[in-house]
C-alpha cells in the first residue's frame, strides 16, 4: 500500500520536471534574455563586441549583486528602498578613508561595516519598533545619501592613496578575461542560493514571508531574522559600492541614484513575489540580466536613454501582472 | 502526579481580561474537552500554556514542577505540543518543511550544517502514514485539502516525545471521515499516556473522546467535570450562561 503510493509520487514527479520548468518564471525570463541577446547580435554589429560585452556584464553584475540581497528581503515579506543610497555611502566611506592615506584593508572593511550598520538600523526599526519596511527604508534612502554628502563634503574623489591601483583593479579589472564584478557576482549568487535552499536561515526567511504568524508560533526568532535580512541586503549594496568606485575610478554622491528601482525590478522579474515567501538567487541574476540587456539594446538601437525609466517601470508591472495571472489560473 | 496544573492563570490584553483566575489540573493520558463561546479565552489559554504569551498572573506546573516559558521552544522542550487554530502553516513551503518548521533536521556537509530534506521527507512520510493521511511530504501546502493541512499540523505534535498535546479546533473545516481520524488519533495519544486538551465547538466530538470537560465563559473557568457526569444540555447551558456554574 505505502509502496504503491510512493511509486505514484515518484511517477508524478518525473512527469512534472518539464511542466515545472515551463511553470517557472525564471525559465521564461532567461529565455527572453537569451533571445534578446541573439536578436541584438544579429541586428547590430556593436552588441557582440568584446568592449560592449565587458560593459554589459559589469553593469549587470552590480544590479544583480544587490538584487540577491533584495530577493532575500522581498522573500521575507519586506522591501528595501535604501540600497541605492547604501551603495553611495559605502563607496564614499572607502573613498574618503583611502584618499586620506589609509590602506585598502582598512577602507573596504570600514565601508562594509558602515553598510551593515545601515541595514541593522533598518532591521531594528522594522522588526523591533514594528514600523513598515517601506517607510523605514524610504527614510534611510534619504539619510544614507545625506550622510555620504556630509562625509565627502559633496566633492568628487578620484585619488585613493597608496592602494589606489588595487581598488581600481578590484572593480575595473579582470581575471581570466572575466570582469572582476562578474566573478564576485558568481560567488555571491552561489552563496546566496546555498543560504536560501540549504540553511535554516533560508528556510525561516521563506517561512516568515509565507506566514509570519505561523513562524512566530513555531518559535522561529522572527525579529532577529528580519534584522539579519536587512543587514544582508545592505552588505550586498556595500560590496557593490566598493566595486563601483574601482570601476568608475572616481566617486560622487549621486552614485547609485534610483538604483533601487532597477534592483527591485530585477528581483521581481526574476520571480520574487512582493507578497513574500517566493524568490530565488538564480531568478535575481536572470532578472538583472534581462534588464541590463534591454537597457543596452535601447542604447545600441539608438533609442533615447530617456526611455529607460519607462521600460524598467513597465517591466515591474508586467512581471507582477504575469504572477497574478499565473496564480489566478492555477487556483482554478 | 498531574501532567499539567494551572493555578490562578490570568491574562490581560490592555483592558481586556482574556483569562481570569483559571485553575485546572490534567492527568497523564487524560483527554480534556475545553469549550466556550467565541472570545471566551480558549485560544489564549492554549497560547499561555504553549509559551506564546506569558500569563499576567498565575503559575504553571508540569509533572508537579513549576515552569516558566518565555518562548514556544521552552514549552516544546517541556513536552508540550500544539495544533494551533489557524494551523500555523506556511503555504509556500512543502508539507515536510511545515512539519519541521522551527526545528528542521540538519546534517553535516563539510564545514556547514545543512538542512536534511531527505531525512525530513522520510520522517514526515512515516508520520503521515501513522495518521493514515494521504499527504505527500513534497507537496506545497497551498495545494492541499483541509484534512491534509490538518494532518501536517498534527504530524508536528508527533515529532518529539510529547507529554501534553493542545489542539485548538482540530476538527473544524474537515470532512466527517477525517474527523473520525482525528478523534482516533486523540485516543491513540491518550493510550500512550499523553494528555490532550481538545478545543472544539462540536459537542458530539467532545463527548466522544473527552474524559473531562472544562468550560470557559468570558475568561473564567465555570466548570470542570467528568464527561460521564455531564450532558450536552448542561454544557450548552454553561457555555451560554444559562447555568451559572457546575
Ligand atoms: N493578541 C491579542 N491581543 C489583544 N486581544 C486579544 C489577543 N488575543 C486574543 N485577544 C482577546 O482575548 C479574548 C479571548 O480570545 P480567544 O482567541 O482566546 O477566544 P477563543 O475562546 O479562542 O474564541 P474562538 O472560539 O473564536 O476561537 C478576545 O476578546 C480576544 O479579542
Ligand atoms: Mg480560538
Amino acid at each position: 500500500m505505502s509502496n504503491s503510493i510512493a511509486d505514484v509520487i515518484g511517477q508524478s514527479q518525473h512527469r512534472n520536471v518539464l511542466s515545472r520548468l515551463a511553470n517557472q518564471q525564471t525559465f521564461w525570463v532567461f529565455l527572453a534574455a537569451v533571445l534578446a541577446c541573439l536578436a541584438l547580435t544579429l541586428l547590430t554589429d556593436t552588441f557582440a563586441t568584446e568592449r560592449n560585452m565587458f560593459n554589459v556584464s559589469r553593469n549587470f553584475a552590480f544590479v544583480a549583486i544587490i538584487a540577491l540581497g533584495m530577493t532575500a528581503v522581498i522573500a521575507s515579506g519586506g522591501i528595501d528602498l535604501s540600497v541605492g543610497s547604501t551603495v553611495a555611502l559605502s563607496a564614499m566611506t572607502v573613498a574618503v578613508l583611502m584618499t586620506s592615506g589609509l590602506p585598502i584593508w582598512v577602507g573596504i572593511p570600514a565601508a562594509l561595516f558602515v553598510a551593515a550598520l545601515v541595514g541593522a538600523v533598518n532591521g531594528v526599526l522594522i522588526a523591533y519598533a514594528g514600523m513598515p519596511p517601506f517607510v523605514v527604508t524610504l527614510g534611510m534612502l534619504s539619510v544614507a545619501r545625506s550622510l555620504a554628502m556630509v562625509l565627502s563634503n559633496n566633492r568628487m574623489i578620484y585619488e585613493f592613496g597608496p592602494d589606489h591601483s588595487m581598488l581600481l583593479w578590484l572593480g575595473g579589472g579582470a581575471t581570466f578575461g572575466l570582469p572582476n564584478p562578474l566573478i564576485v557576482l558568481a560567488f555571491l549568487a552561489a552563496f546566496t542560493g546555498f543560504l536560501f535552499k540549504w540553511t535554516r536561515w533560508g528556510q525561516h526567511l521563506f517561512a516568515i514571508g509565507g506566514n509570519e504568524e505561523a513562524a512566530k508560533l513555531t518559535g522561529i526568532p522572527v525579529r532577529q531574522l528580519k534584522v539579519s535580512v536587512y543587514v544582508f541586503s545592505a552588505l550586498m549594496a556595500g560590496i557593490t559600492g566598493v566595486l563601483e568606485v574601482g570601476w568608475l575610478g572616481g566617486v560622487t554622491t549621486n552614485l547609485g541614484q534610483a538604483m533601487e528601482l532597477s534592483v527591485i525590478a530585477a528581483a521581481v522579474i526574476g520571480g520574487a513575489n512582493l507578497a513574500g515567501g517566493v524568490g530565488t538567487a538564480f531568478g535575481a541574476v536572470v532578472g538583472a540580466l534581462l534588464i541590463e540587456v534591454i537597457r543596452n539594446s535601447l542604447i545600441l538601437l539608438g533609442i533615447s536613454t530617456f526611455w529607460q525609466g519607462a521600460f524598467v517601470g513597465a517591466f515591474i508591472v508586467i512581471a507582477v501582472a504575469f504572477d497574478r495571472f499565473r496564480n489566478a489560473r492555477s487556483a482554478d | 502526579m498531574s501532567a499539567l496544573r494551572l493555578v490562578n492563570i490570568s491574562k490581560n490584553f490592555g483592558a481586556i481580561h482574556a483569562l481570569s483566575g483559571v485553575t485546572l489540573e490534567i492527568e497523564p493520558g487524560e483527554v480534556v474537552g475545553l469549550m466556550g463561546d467565541n472570545g471566551a479565552g480558549k485560544s489564549t489559554l492554549v497560547k499561555v500554556i504553549a509559551g506564546n504569551f506569558a500569563p499576567s498572573e498565575g503559575e504553571i506546573f508540569i509533572s508537579d514542577e513549576k515552569v516558566e516559558f518565555h518562548r514556544p521552544i521552552d514549552a516544546q522542550r517541556a513536552g508540550i505540543e500544539v495544533v494551533y487554530q489557524d494551523l500555523a502553516i506556511c503555504n509556500n513551503l512543502s508539507a515536510a518543511s511545515n512539519v519541521f518548521l522551527g526545528r528542521e533536521m540538519t546534517k553535516q556537509f563539510g564545514p556547514f550544517r545543512i538542512i536534511d530534506y531527505a531525512g525530513m521527507r522520510a520522517k514526515s512520510a512515516q508520520l503521515f502514514e501513522r495518521l493514515k493521511s494521504e499527504t505527500r511530504p513534497r507537496d506545497l501546502v497551498w495545494r492541499m485539502s483541509g484534512g491534509q493541512r490538518q494532518a501536517v499540523a498534527i504530524a508536528r505534535t508527533l515529532l518529539s516525545d510529547a507529554r501534553i498535546v493542545l489542539m485548538d479546533e482540530p476538527t473544524a473545516a474537515i470532512s466527517v471521515r477525517q474527523v473520525a481520524e482525528v478523534l482516533k488519533l486523540i485516543r491513540y495519544l491518550s493510550d500512550h499516556g499523553i494528555a490532550v486538551v481538545l478545543i472544539s465547538h462540536r459537542m458530539p466530538d467532545v463527548f466522544e473522546v473527552a474524559d473531562k470537560i472544562a468550560v470557559l465563559r468570558r475568561g473564567r473557568l465555570v466548570a470542570s467535570k467528568r464527561a460521564a457526569d455531564s450532558s450536552p444540555e448542561e454544557i450548552t447551558g454553561l457555555i451560554t450562561g444559562a447555568i451559572e456554574a457546575a
